[in-house]
């Protein structure tokens, strides 16, 4: 059974090599982030997957997460395998709804339906992209649904109309609410050790307040 | 004469097509006979999984990943479980842990059957699917009695399994597995050396390594180019590192190799539930930790604090502290990850999934360029893809 490669070793080997192109790298629980400027990006995987101490020939995974009150509101993430160093190294960049990112279709083959994964349900940009069209969604989808301000419920619903002898598109209607229960705590709930407990440490910030009163 | 305006032929495979696994729409640009081009239209069993994920509670979100690939559903809970308890820091006592390879390996063995029929079956012989199936349902019989679900089980949550298996399951398991190589021993009498089956795999759908590696191949098509991986050895999870089994690797990259290792693979994998039910500890099969895992019953008519948790691990859910994390595991197709990003909330901020017949299903283009239209059908019964995952 081949150990582990510590990530840390492979990340200050990377760093190393690609300073100036990698703008943070952080690890946390044993994996290892690279942040990555966009116009290094192409730079950056190309290293990774042909260094003889790197050779992440895989590129595992890509995908959008969306965060809508950043400036530059989605992140892309990659994901990449080495299997002759045994190890994974996650590779993000930011951008948002306009700026094209790069894409990686021309170092991995494998990246082209993630990217057009990414582009169906963040409406992420890619310059460069063979074949960029929607993938998962229906044909002639409208909107990115995974983004954040997209609801759950969708837009529109289809139905078989018998008149018509067609499948038809109309606004959603639910014919109950959609129930979304709110289950937070306004305290601590669950996080503490013992339940109950709380009231020991709140009492002190409450007395203050009852003075001013 | 005039001039003849020779064009390429565009042929549409699916969606209802019975070889194309499920939902898959392909459009091929044919020339002749031969394929010049197959560009797969996928997402006609999308139900936006991830979304639906991010509203609901980690507990909640457990039964979606049955039915990804709902050929082997254990699988699939066992990764996002894994994840979770990465990012919460829970340990899964042993018995969970090896409760959870067995199901795991039981879950291969569902998968390859079907893959291994379902594929020959394609390509012209009607048996091992009346044969193999048989097999298929003692061992949904195993899932139901742990779980009582025959095929989504729900059974690996985060911090173990949901519940002990019962008495005398263990010792029938182990009776099954006594006589489960005899039947892969009928399956190869039927297919191994067969000619019809030979041709029609044998050279189809060649990939190379590096191919492999840059189409992101993995699990068993990626074995078959040759290349020694299994997440299960090289990356152990769950305490597989205890297990002794071999890794069948191919030569050729083929449908023929593909097929073998999946033939290979269902032998390693009986050898692992025997090694399971030999040395299966006792004790707890899930975390004592009752924020994550609910109390006993019994427990709960004498608690208030277990009722308390109960109350709140069934409403709220229990909270995973803020961070991010991709964890994987050797699925039958191959590697299943998840990308987990947690924002301290009870609901999974991001949750991608990552499905191995997504890439698999990609190469198709490569694969089946310069082959007939026939060789298509045993391209995709060899990829071994299914929608369920694909699709999300």
């Amino acid at each position: 059974m081949a150990d582990v490669q510590p990530v840390g070793e492979i990340g200050d080997y990377i760093a190393d090599k690609l300073s100036g192109a990698i703008t943070s790298q952080t690890i946390a629980g044993g994996e290892l982030t690279l942040h990555v400027a966009p116009d290094a990006l192409l730079k950056v995987l190309a290293t990774l997957r042909d260094d003889i101490n790197c050779q992440f020939k895989q590129l595992v995974d890509v995908c959008g997460v969306d965060y809508p009150e950043r400036e530059k509101r989605f992140e892309v993430v990659y994901h990449l395998l080495s299997m002759a160093q045994n190890a994974r190294v996650r590779v993000k960049i930011d951008t948002d709804e306009v700026t094209p990112v790069p894409s990686a279709t021309g170092i991995f083959s494998s990246a082209g339906w993630w990217e057009r994964e990414a582009w169906d349900l963040y409406g992420i940009l890619f310059s460069d992209h063979p074949d960029l069209r929607r993938i998962l969604t229906d044909y002639g989808f409208e909107g990115h649904p995974l983004r954040k301000d997209f609801p759950l419920t969708g837009y529109v619903e289809v139905r078989y109309d018998d008149e018509q002898k067609r499948v038809v598109y109309e606004p959603v209607k639910l014919t109950q609410e959609f129930r979304t229960f709110d289950f937070l705590s306004p305290w601590e709930g669950m996080t503490r050790p013992l339940p109950g407990d709380e009231k020991a440490e709140a009492g002190e910030d409450a007395e203050p307040e009852k003075g001013d009163g | 004469m005039a001039d003849q305006n020779i064009q390429n032929y565009t042929l549409n495979f699916g969606p209802q097509h019975p070889a194309a696994h499920g939902v898959l729409r392909m459009v091929l640009e044919m020339d002749g006979e031969v394929i010049d081009r197959a560009d797969p239209h996928i997402g006609l069993l999308h139900r936006g999984t991830e979304k639906l994920i991010e509203y609901k509670s980690y507990l909640q979100a457990v039964p979606y990943f049955d039915r990804l690939d709902y050929v082997a559903p254990q699988n699939q809970e066992h990764a996002f479980a894994l994840a979770v308890e990465k990012l919460a820091g829970i340990e899964v006592p042993p018995r969970g842990q090896y409760i959870r390879v067995l199901y795991a390996e039981i879950g291969r063995i569902l998968s390859h059957i079907l893959n291994v029929t379902a594929y020959a079956m394609d390509v012209g012989a009607m048996t091992p699917m009346l044969w193999a199936f048989e097999h298929r349902e003692h061992l949904m019989e195993f899932c139901e009695r742990a779980s009582g679900a025959r095929l989504h089980m729900a059974y690996f949550r985060p911090g173990g399994v949901a519940q002990d298996v019962p008495l005398q399951l263990l010792e029938d398991i182990d009776k099954w597995a006594d006589t489960y190589p005899a039947m892969i021993d009928d399956l190869e009498s039927l297919l191994t050396g067969n000619r019809i089956f030979k041709q029609r795999t044998v050279d189809i759908g060649v990939a190379t390594a590096e191919q492999a590696y840059d189409w992101g191949f993995t699990g068993p098509n990626l074995r078959a180019c040759g290349i020694a991986w299994d997440l299960r050895k090289s990356q152990p999870y769950d305490g597989y590192e205890k297990f002794e089994f071999g890794v069948p690797i191919g030569k050729h990259g083929d449908c023929y190799d593909r097929y073998l290792m999946r033939i290979y693979e269902m032998r390693e994998s009986v050898k692992i539930i025997k090694q399971c039910i030999a040395n299966m500890p006792a004790g707890p099969a899930a975390a004592d930790d009752h924020k994550f895992t609910p109390p006993k019953r019994s427990e709960m008519k004498q608690s208030m604090e277990a009722l308390i948790h109960h109350f709140k691990l069934y409403t709220e859910g229990y909270h995973v502290p803020a961070g991010e994390t991709y964890t994987a595991v050797e699925a039958p197709k191959g590697e299943f990850g998840v990308y987990l990003v947690s924002d301290g909330s009870n609901k999974p901020y991001r949750c991608k999934i990552r499905a191995p017949g997504f890439a698999h299903l990609q190469a198709l283009d490569f694969l089946s360029r310069g082959h007939m239209l026939a060789d298509v059908v045993a391209n995709i019964g060899s990829l071994d893809v299914v929608f369920g995952e694909i699709d999300r």
